[in-house]
């Protein structure tokens, strides 16, 4: 540890996409031909507001006063002093408005949505943070909110699903396919093709055709820019390494970006396991996947020899996608960022040692990049730093957990 | 010169329009692909688009969604479906055939590869999510391949892409008559017509109509302002409904396309 993990410059990361939306071999837009003309004017109503200062101190403020920004880098000197290698600070985006990174991205991608002057918006879940985040932003901005949501999510995240209903908004069971979050993905697009003239897709990975993979990057990297102010304000130092987990990857990517220029600082994304990788049942396809095109873009994905997508599995709804954010794809070939995978029992693991050793109940999704980091930790020196994005709160996943260690609610 | 090209060439002589049918590969068996596309050229098919199954059809409606599934069930492949147009082409060298499908088993097959095997068998592909931005290199190789590129084209299809599309298009145009997937009916036969003179004004191609069309009296409407009408969703919710009885699915699937192709014939009388 501590070498020089990079010796490119950050220019070279931020030269990605291209004008076409492509990092290196993959993103892209892979659409039906109906979507061609609304994904240009969406590209073009985004280049504008990223550059219009009324719309970026729109943005900054409800991230300020909304969601609660910048969220604390956390010292974490229990589990420091028990992993006995590395220093410990979690990145707190469980401490947002809603309780998980997402709302970041649905805050920046509603006020675009109310500037095309679209009146609905739609989007899919996995975990139901996404899902909440949208509802959360559309009832505070009076639009109208459609979720899609896998059948099999429902069951498993039904506080969520409550939560959105709640919010005002309307959740579509998805019954076709794996019933997961890739299916709840092309029923959304489905809804949009439909719909479109008044309808806004907030996307809430980094995934999907361009531009979505670049706006919901440069929403989220509101993580890494206050991470790597929050190390060098209040510890003099840039962190050593950087671990979070990668479904479709936008907390990962938040984390990460700000980052990839910086000589020294290890970067790791972490999969989910599921069973291991090596039995087959894992949502992990960085680790064990090939590139291949769905959803609107290319990238690494979980398929058959025959080309058809893959039942994925993960403990977490929010980690069990077959494919991932295709930045994520080009940083893996790149030799940026290290691509690992734990599995379901070792994020299991990681979450009771957080939640009592230090107070804090994580999302299961942040589990896996516990998990990593508790591995990490003691192969490092003292004086050395790992950030870690804790990208969600865990309240959500409790039934999940009663139900695995048979304990009734 | 092209299955395809023969073909409208000999439809246009005559006057006639295109009746062009869509049947998922494998669905509901692979046993009984070969003779359902037989059995739609005896219907007075002129075209057979053969659906490339695919476990993610994002741009289709539940008709075809479900037949993609029940297809997947027993593992139809992109090799499986060159297998079954071989065997067709055993007894019809003439009707043309498109392969109509998703970017990712052809991409996973190999698009050289594909493009090999594909030589001689198949007519054109359509590939829903490959709009012309990512085509330039796989559509070299079906050039080579003698197989024509086929793109959709959308009422949210402006001037400039399509003249964009028409630059890469051969064989003919797919407009899709309104914003949505397949399988559902929001047909306006008004903006049909305004927006196929419109790509009429840049594309010398013969245009499909596709998406919507289901009974005699849609395809007449759409035939008098187009040059082929295709027909999806009605064939495959047929052949669903009968899965357990091919006899009389193809029955009623032929029964429906020969009074869709006797008002196709008046519309081009008229």
């Amino acid at each position: 540890m501590g070498t020089n993990v990079t010796d490119k410059e950050q220019g070279h990361f931020n030269a990605v996409p291209d004008n076409r939306g492509h990092f290196g071999p993959y993103g892209g837009r892979f659409v039906a031909e109906t979507l061609m003309t609304p994904l240009a004017e969406l590209e073009a109503a985004y280049e504008e507001c990223k550059v219009d200062p009324a719309f970026q101190a729109e943005f900054h403020n409800d991230l300020a006063h909304y969601v609660g920004r910048p969220s604390p880098l956390y010292f974490a000197e229990r589990l420091t002093n028990l992993w006995g290698g590395a220093r410990i600070f979690l990145k707190r985006e469980d401490l947002n408005h809603t309780g998980a990174h997402k709302i970041n991205n649905t805050i920046g991608q509603a006020l675009l949505a109310k500037r095309m002057g679209k009146t609905r918006i739609i989007a899919e879940t996995g975990a139901g943070q996404h899902g909440v985040a949208s509802a959360t932003i559309a009832a505070r901005l009076g639009l109208e909110c459609v979720v899609y949501m896998g059948a099999d999510d429902i069951q498993r995240q039904s506080p969520n699903v409550y939560r959105m209903r709640l919010l005002g908004a309307k959740v579509v069971p998805v019954t076709s396919g794996s019933r997961t979050l890739k299916d709840a993905l092309n029923e959304a697009l489905r809804d949009w093709v439909t719909n479109v003239d008044d309808t806004f897709y907030i996307i809430g990975t980094v995934a999907g055709p361009h531009p979505y993979p670049q706006i919901v990057r440069d929403f989220q990297t509101v993580i890494g820019k206050e991470a790597r102010q929050q190390m060098l304000e209040q510890y003099n130092t840039l962190p050593d390494a950087l671990v979070a987990c990668v479904g479709g990857g936008s907390n990962a990517i938040g984390l990460f970006h700000p980052f990839l220029g910086d000589e020294g600082v290890a970067i790791y994304g972490v999969e989910a396991g599921g069973h291991g990788v090596d039995t087959g049942m894992h949502s992990a396809p960085l680790s064990a996947g090939k590139p291949g095109v769905l959803h609107g873009n290319r990238t690494y994905l979980m398929e058959s020899e025959a080309g058809q997508i893959i039942e994925t599995h993960s403990i977490s709804a929010g980690l069990d996608y077959p494919g991932v954010g295709p930045e994520h794809s080009w940083l893996k070939d790149e030799g940026r960022v290290q691509y690992v995978s734990v599995t379901d029992d070792e994020a299991l693991a990681a979450f009771h040692l957080t939640t009592t050793k230090e107070g804090i109940i994580p999302a299961l999704e942040s589990s896996h990049a516990m998990a990593f980091a508790e591995k990490l930790a003691p192969t490092m020196a003292k004086e050395q730093s790992i950030v870690i994005n804790l990208s969600g709160r865990g309240d959500k996943d409790i039934n999940t957990i009663a139900r695995i260690e048979g304990i009734e609610l | 010169m092209s299955r395809i090209k023969t073909c409208f060439d000999a439809l246009k002589a005559n006057n006639e329009k295109a009746l062009i049918s869509f049947v998922t590969a494998g669905d509901p068996h692979p046993k009984h692909t070969v003779s359902i596309m037989h059995a739609l050229v005896e219907a007075g098919t002129d075209l057979i688009e053969v659906g490339v199954p695919f476990s993610d059809p994002m741009a289709d409606g539940p008709v075809i969604q479900q037949a993609c599934e029940r297809a997947l069930e027993h593992d139809t492949s992109l090799t499986d479906i060159l297998r079954m147009v071989a065997e067709f082409r055993e007894n019809d060298q003439n009707t043309p055939i498109v392969l109509m499908g998703y970017q990712n088993p052809i991409e996973v097959y190999g698009a050289e590869r594909f493009a090999n095997d594909a030589k001689g068998l198949v007519d054109g592909v359509i590939t829903v999510d490959l709009p012309p931005e990512e085509c330039a290199e796989i559509n070299q190789l079906y050039r080579a391949a003698n197989i024509d590129s086929i793109f959709l084209m959308a009422p949210t299809t402006d001037i400039s892409r399509i003249r964009r599309i028409s630059e890469m298009a051969s064989g003919f145009l797919y407009y899709v008559s309104f914003k949505g997937i397949t399988g559902a009916s929001n047909l306006d036969i008004v903006s049909v017509s305004s927006k196929l003179s419109e790509i009429r004004g840049v594309v010398d191609l013969p245009l499909a109509v596709g998406f919507g069309i289901k009974d005699a009296e849609t395809a007449a409407a759409v035939a008098a302002v187009a040059d082929a009408i295709v027909v999806g969703s009605a064939i495959v919710s047929l052949i669903a409904k009968n899965q357990e009885d091919m006899p009389t699915a193809l029955k009623e699937v032929k029964s429906l396309l020969q009074g869709i192709k006797s008002a196709l014939d008046n519309a081009g009388s008229i």
